[in-house]
């Protein structure tokens, strides 16, 4: 199996009482809140965390895009990545991704992401999320009914730009190029592995296993709602007779490792908290809006697309008021010693055929230093114990970077 | 009032509608707004004792399909350009409601020839920064109830509603709701302009605008604004009503328009 650490990047300093002066941590959220100065000292702190996991061994470091909000800071996350190729040695670096509509023309993605497999020497995994309501309708103003058609368009567009050889003209109904040629070239053959993220609609689904990609189930509820959409991917997946390989699926798991459990609360309760209470608390008018989910979805009565949001109030989505050790049983958060929390992983992995597991390793305003100590906690003495999981299958969702003697050496370090 | 419920094949069946019509006379066709029109209306009673009233459900909103062959407003223009023809219809007395109402000033700026006199009930189509809409999307059901109506309560008790108990009908109230706005998407997002005043000098036929004086959604000091762009234009602010007066106030709002509509 492989590991990796997943950084939301949120926002650490939204005030105590965020809840009852502010409607929505995303779109509407006042911009006083934010502060560059100490936002200086947090991009840095994340940063330095993925680096640390890079280090101590994790498989791949996770970023994702976002926009107008405190729930993560990173409405461009090719520039994070670019940051973590030069400093960063052997990871994956799983871009999470780029919402391919918000590109104009996307064809700037196929050139960015190819930078990126350029630069860090073919280790680039190229995430195509659909983007949630919030950050594609309501943040960039995409229409609603013609965002899944010009979706597919945009993939379309970058797939072909990546793989045929010569300049060829594209006359799209968002996009006309009278030549597209894109330089650089991706790195990767024929081109990075790509995942996709979110995607709660039964047409995308089926869509991911026809194209052979990887799905991504960004899931922050627990794993009773990650089951029933997994069980659902791994039926289609079937139907379509393909193998059940679980490489084909990834799924994100908020992962607090400590002493012993009641430290583990101790250390890292508060920070869960102020994450589930804060960062998710999004008006519900922004969460969803009508043609965002396909007209299947919606019949079927399924979530909101994006990052596992799941109506729990009438009018916010998020915060839920429920205690660390709830959250911790209905597995939103995988928490206690080293013991407990490998057997738990190897236990939900198992179960839901997960051969890519990325761990939120920081939350909320988890501080540097507890992360830090997490992430080395995981490292030693959790990661070891998982590796062999699904060693019999083949993982053709990851990357192919140059060996290690035709990589670059960095200067001055 | 009877009337009679079609379903109308335009362009070969490139787009399958329902048009409602009843009443006799001379032709008056109304624009339904984003929420689609389910119904026959009171109002369209009312009109309909002097004209022959269609009320066509646009392509896209429940009962109508073809909105994949629509991108833009000014294809749905040209739609209903298509429908008149299919209907053989000359000489519309055209009145539209809010998305309706774009829709409507967009036929009669395309189709001059089609349109004996407008109607525009608080139209949307023109933005102004200084006076922005209310986010229709965005709104609590009861922030757009207060939007809508002058007296949300009086109106809830007359809505037709389905049964609580009845789930099939809730989730179909429900999936109707979504879809149709959804489809009203593709002309109102992220702003209700897709660029009206490069085409309303083209209108030449009489107009009247009209508004309840208490719409929280298209505030009605957008009635000066179509009014400048609309050179001759007569406007009427009603009052105790608010963005759908011919649905809370139908008879005073039958009474102005038949009263623009007859005056010679």
């Amino acid at each position: 199996m492989k590991v990796h650490s997943f950084h939301l990047m949120p926002y650490p300093y939204l005030p105590e009482d965020f809840r009852e002066r502010y409607r929505s941590v995303y779109i509407d959220i006042p911009s006083e809140l934010y502060d560059p100065v100490r936002g200086h000292q947090v991009y840095n702190d994340y940063l330095d965390e993925l680096e640390y996991a890079d280090r101590l061994g994790f498989d791949g470091v996770c970023v994702n895009e976002h926009h107008s909000n405190a729930y993560g800071l990173v409405p461009s996350p090719n520039l994070m990545a670019a940051a973590l190729a030069r400093r960063t040695r052997n990871a994956g670096l799983v871009v999470l991704g780029n919402s391919i509509v918000l590109y104009n023309p996307p064809t700037r993605v196929a050139e960015e992401f190819a930078m990126l497999d350029v630069l860090s020497g073919g280790r680039l995994v190229a995430g195509f999320p659909l983007g949630t309501a919030m950050d594609t309708n309501y943040a960039y103003g995409q229409v609603p009914l013609t965002l899944r058609d010009k979706y597919h368009e945009a993939h379309d567009l970058i797939l072909r730009a990546w793989t045929e050889p010569e300049p060829f003209a594209f006359n799209g109904k968002y996009t006309q190029l009278r030549y597209v040629n894109v330089w650089p070239r991706p790195l990767q053959k024929p081109h990075p592995p790509v995942w996709i993220p979110g995607g709660s609609s039964p047409e995308t689904w089926e869509w991911v296993v026809e194209k052979d990609y990887l799905y991504a189930h960004l899931s922050l509820s627990g794993h009773a709602s990650a089951r029933r959409t997994l069980g659902r991917y791994y039926a289609l997946v079937e139907a379509a007779g393909k193998e059940p390989n679980p490489y084909r699926v990834g799924m994100t798991q908020a992962c607090f490792v400590a002493e012993s459990e009641d430290e583990a609360e101790e250390l890292y309760s508060e920070a869960v908290s102020y994450f589930f209470e804060k960062c998710l608390y999004i008006y519900r008018g922004f969460a969803d809006v009508p043609g965002y989910r396909s007209r299947r979805a919606i019949e079927e009565g399924l979530a909101q697309q994006g990052f596992g949001l799941q109506p729990q109030t009438p009018s916010r989505l998020g915060g839920g008021g429920l205690s660390w050790k709830q959250r911790v049983e209905q597995g939103s958060v995988v928490a206690g010693t080293p013991e407990q929390v490998t057997e738990r992983l190897r236990e939900v992995c198992k179960e839901l055929r997960v051969g890519h597991l990325m761990l939120l390793l920081q939350l909320g305003n988890l501080s540097k230093e507890r992360t830090m100590r997490n992430i080395q906690m995981v490292a030693e003495k959790v990661l070891p114990n998982l590796r062999d999981l699904w060693s019999e299958w083949e993982d053709r969702w990851w990357v192919r970077p140059l060996e290690g003697s035709r990589r670059a050496s960095l200067t001055g370090k | 009032m009877a009337h009679a419920e079609d379903r109308v094949s335009v362009r070969d069946g490139m787009f399958n509608v329902t048009v409602r019509h009843g009443g006799s006379g001379e032709p008056l066709v109304f624009l339904h707004g984003a929420g689609g029109q389910a119904t026959w209306d009171p109002f369209m009673d009312l009109l309909g004792e002097r004209y022959t009233v269609y009320s066509p459900v646009s392509p896209g909103w429940p009962g109508s399909e073809g909105i994949e062959h629509i991108d833009d407003v000014v294809d749905m223009a040209l739609f209903y350009l298509d429908l008149f023809d299919t209907l053989g219809l000359r000489g519309v007395n055209l009145v539209g409601s809010s998305l309706g109402g774009m829709f409507a000033a967009e036929t009669a700026a395309l189709g001059r020839e089609y349109v004996r006199k407008l109607v525009l009930c608080e139209p949307a189509g023109i933005w102004l920064d200084e006076h922005p809409y209310l986010d229709f999307y965005a709104a609590s059901q009861e922030e757009l109830q207060k939007a809508l109506f002058y007296d949300p309560e009086a109106m809830a008790a007359r809505m037709p509603r389905p049964d609580p108990e009845d789930k099939e009908a809730q989730a179909k109230m429900a999936l109707d709701r979504q879809m149709a706005l959804a489809s009203a998407s593709k002309f109102t997002w992220p702003i209700w302009d897709k660029g009206l005043k490069r085409r309303i000098h083209r209108i030449n036929a009489p107009t009247l605008i009209v508004w309840g004086e208490n719409d929280g959604l298209i505030p009605p000091v957008y009635a000066q604004a179509f009014q400048k762009l609309i050179p001759g234009s007569k406007v009427v602010i009603i009052p105790k009503t608010a963005h759908v007066p011919m649905v809370e106030r139908p008879d005073e709002f039958v009474r102005v328009v038949r009263e623009f509509l007859e005056a010679q």
